[in-house]
């Protein structure tokens, strides 16, 4: 009797079409990924990934787990389910950040100490190319049709516009100090950029290469250089934008229309990457200094939730299946 | 000013335009120089600290290297020129520099010769002084051609009294040398102590009577001098020592007659950089450095980067390489760089002082960094470090 009833109410969440998703995030000091369950909010487990995990994504399938291993110079490829190491990819030196092409390969990674931005065929495990860019390369972000990759550099304080066919650089887009982070929006109307040092986002029309505005942030009671914009989101209708503001320890919420600062929610402290789960309910956060993540239910525009983590979590990925 | 701010918007039309990607037939050449004065100096009391070869000149060429790369995006070529000199000769080759057309140089040298190297260069150029840390450079003796990158000693004095007043350590024993800045040191600590509200319970002087000060068997004598030397002292909470001549301060740590922490010129001391530095960036920073100079950075480095990346991020945003026009903007109010310190990095207007956070560093790692959370300040909290606006002795002539 007693199994029975265990089993029924199992049986009613499998049926349920929003199954709980696996969230991945890189605790960079502490050399592992803590998985945790979409649905539950607890922490499945913690699995070593190797040496400074800061980047991390997933194929578009669900199939390949994809880990930047700064310190050990290469990309670490995981089964997401169990975590085990597959293989690895070369990614030139200190890999820091990248992107899939929205088909699932190549992946584009941005080495942060070597001035690059890799190429890698997940497939073949071969490097189709490497691109100059300006100093300390770390933002990736790929257009929806995947015709261009975005790189900023962090010290060059440049978007860098790459062909995905020619792996030519086309524009560059000085934008304000510190770049951290590119994201378009689904429409692949907007380009975001957020600049940590200059603590704007400037907004880009990508047709154009023209930055059409800059969101500034003001928070009552906080120091305006606590206020340092990284990890940016935006939802798939384009109505919401979601910017980390690092050690100010608030994600802004931003209407993606007007680009107009609607509210800034208190998460952990040094906020800096972001991920959706695929049906847009939650938004996790990475935040550094705590050692936790903030989960916003997006919905609301409300923090539910902080779950303790790793060493100094980084980066965040929730698997689509 | 209003020439550079026009330079900016042709500069970002132009960027953003895809036409960028092919570099300019004709790049835009900015040439400097870093002219470094090496005084006949003691060994230092710390093989650790021993002088190295491309002190300075390391820092600049990482800079020269970032300025290059970013140049490639922006048609511009970067150049930089190393030079050494005695007090003797430093002069001639300030001359040699700006007659070979070169505007900007960065100048690692004591007080003296900063000043002299700027009097020389008059408006013919601009300098970045990246060493010379005395208040009088900023202040009495101030000339409008020199921009401080390095933080001045009551930059430094003040970090380091924010920190002991939020640990509630009010009373200090102040041990100065007996080198004019070793006095001008004590005095910068003497106007913290005013600033912040803590006491100074005694001052002593250091002499240095010129003996030996680190021989095989120096640690006997040391052993049984300082604790001599630091007996019956008013109560205090910490030791705080002035040395920018080496003499003493090391020797101090765990010899004191009173068992208190040491800070100032050793302990936790103040400064501009790190090697163990690892927040905002830093990391990446020491990663560069460290395998372009296989050795860690010091101070003199950081500060020398940090003057030729002022440079070349006015000549990114000006899209020029008119010296005039980058001056210009550097002195503007549209100016700032980033310094791997957590936020933006600008030039006061009333002593051409870079504002900048203060590490409070122990041998290993960074402690803590200034301007502490509770100093507030109605412009920039960066400026309750150091001689404010208000307070400055520096006027500069009327800018034509």
């Amino acid at each position: 009797m007693k199994h029975l009833l265990i089993l029924v109410p199992a049986l009613a969440l499998l049926a349920e079409p929003a199954l709980a998703n696996r969230v991945f995030v890189t605790n960079e000091k502490g050399n592992d990924v803590t998985v945790l369950d979409s649905e539950t909010l607890e922490v499945i487990g913690t699995y070593p990934v190797g040496n400074r995990p800061r980047g991390i994504t997933i194929a578009p399938d669900g199939s390949e787990l994809y880990v930047c291993a700064s310190d050990d110079n290469l990309v670490r490829v995981f089964d997401p389910q169990t975590m085990e190491e597959m293989h690895t990819l070369p990614s030139g030196p200190d890999p820091e950040l990248f992107v899939l092409h929205p088909s699932g390969n190549p992946l584009y990674v941005a080495n942060e100490d070597d001035n690059l931005v890799t190429v890698v065929d997940v497939k073949t495990h071969q490097v189709l190319a490497e691109i100059p860019v300006g100093v300390e390369p770390e933002g990736m972000g790929v257009s929806p049709d995947g015709g261009i990759v975005i790189n900023t550099s962090e010290t060059t304080n440049m978007a860098h516009f790459i062909d995905t066919e020619t792996f030519q650089i086309v524009a560059n887009v000085l934008v304000d100090s510190r770049p951290r982070f590119a994201e378009y929006n689904h429409d692949g109307t907007k380009l975001y950029v957020s600049a940590e040092i200059g603590g704007t986002v400037s907004v880009i029309d990508p047709a154009t290469q023209q930055i059409t505005g800059k969101i500034t942030f003001e928070v009552p009671g906080v120091l305006p250089e606590a206020i340092q914009p990284v990890g940016v989101r935006v939802t798939n209708d384009g109505k919401k934008v979601f910017v980390a503001l690092g050690p100010s320890n608030r994600v802004a919420v931003i209407d993606g229309e007007t680009d107009e600062v609607k509210d800034y929610l208190l998460v952990g402290q040094r906020v800096w990457q972001m991920a959706f789960t695929p049906d847009e309910k939650y938004l996790f956060t990475t935040n550094g200094n705590s050692n936790d993540v903030s989960v916003i239910d997006v919905a609301a525009e409300e923090v539910v939730k902080s779950v303790p983590v790793g060493q100094q979590p980084w980066g965040v990925v929730v698997a689509p299946n | 000013m209003f020439k550079a701010i026009m330079g900016f918007l042709a500069g970002a039309c132009a960027l953003a335009g895809p036409g960028m990607a092919q570099q300019p037939p004709e790049a835009q050449q900015i040439r400097t120089a870093v002219l470094r004065v090496d005084e006949r100096r003691l060994p230092p009391i710390s093989r650790l600290d021993l002088p190295v070869a491309d002190l300075g000149f390391a820092g600049a060429r990482l800079a020269t290297e970032d300025n290059d790369t970013t140049g490639r995006f922006m048609g511009q070529d970067f150049e930089t020129v190393e030079i050494t000199a005695t007090p003797e000769t430093a002069v001639a080759e300030m001359d040699r520099i700006i007659a070979d057309g070169i505007q900007f140089v960065v100048v690692l040298a004591d007080d003296a010769t900063t000043l002299a190297l700027a009097d020389q260069a008059g408006d013919r150029a601009m300098l970045l002084n990246a060493r010379a840390r005395g208040d009088a450079l900023r202040g009495a003796d101030c000339r409008f051609n020199t921009i401080h990158v390095a933080p001045s000693h009551a930059m430094l004095a003040d970090a380091l009294a924010q920190f002991l007043m939020w640990k509630n350590w009010p009373d200090w024993l102040l041990v100065h040398g007996s080198h004019p800045e070793d006095q001008a040191l004590a005095a910068a600590y003497r106007r913290s102590a005013a600033k912040f509200g803590a006491t100074i319970v005694e001052e002593r002087v250091y002499e240095d009577t010129g003996g030996a000060r680190a021989t095989d068997s120096g640690h006997v004598q040391v052993q049984a001098q300082i604790p001599v030397f630091t007996q019956r002292a008013p109560d205090h909470d910490i030791l705080i020592a002035a040395d920018e001549s080496d003499i003493f301060a090391p020797y101090l740590p765990y010899l004191t007659w009173d068992p208190r922490p040491v800070a100032g010129s050793v302990g936790l001391v103040p400064r501009s950089w790190h090697p163990a530095m690892e927040a905002w960036g830093g990391t990446q920073y020491q990663n560069r450095f460290e395998r372009m100079a296989n050795r860690p950075i010091r101070e003199e480095d950081y500060q020398a980067w940090l003057a030729l990346r002022i440079v070349g991020e006015a000549a990114t945003r000006t899209n020029s390489a008119d010296p005039a026009a980058l001056r210009a903007f550097i002195l503007s109010d549209q100016f700032d760089v980033a310094g791997f310190k957590g936020q933006k990095l600008t030039v006061r207007d009333w002593d051409h002082q870079v504002r900048q956070p203060i590490l409070l560093t122990t041998g290993l790692l960074t402690t803590s960094v200034s301007p502490q959370d509770q100093y507030l300040h109605q412009t920039s909290a960066l400026d309750t470090l150091g001689i404010d606006r208000p307070e400055t002795e520096c006027s500069f002539p009327e800018v034509p």
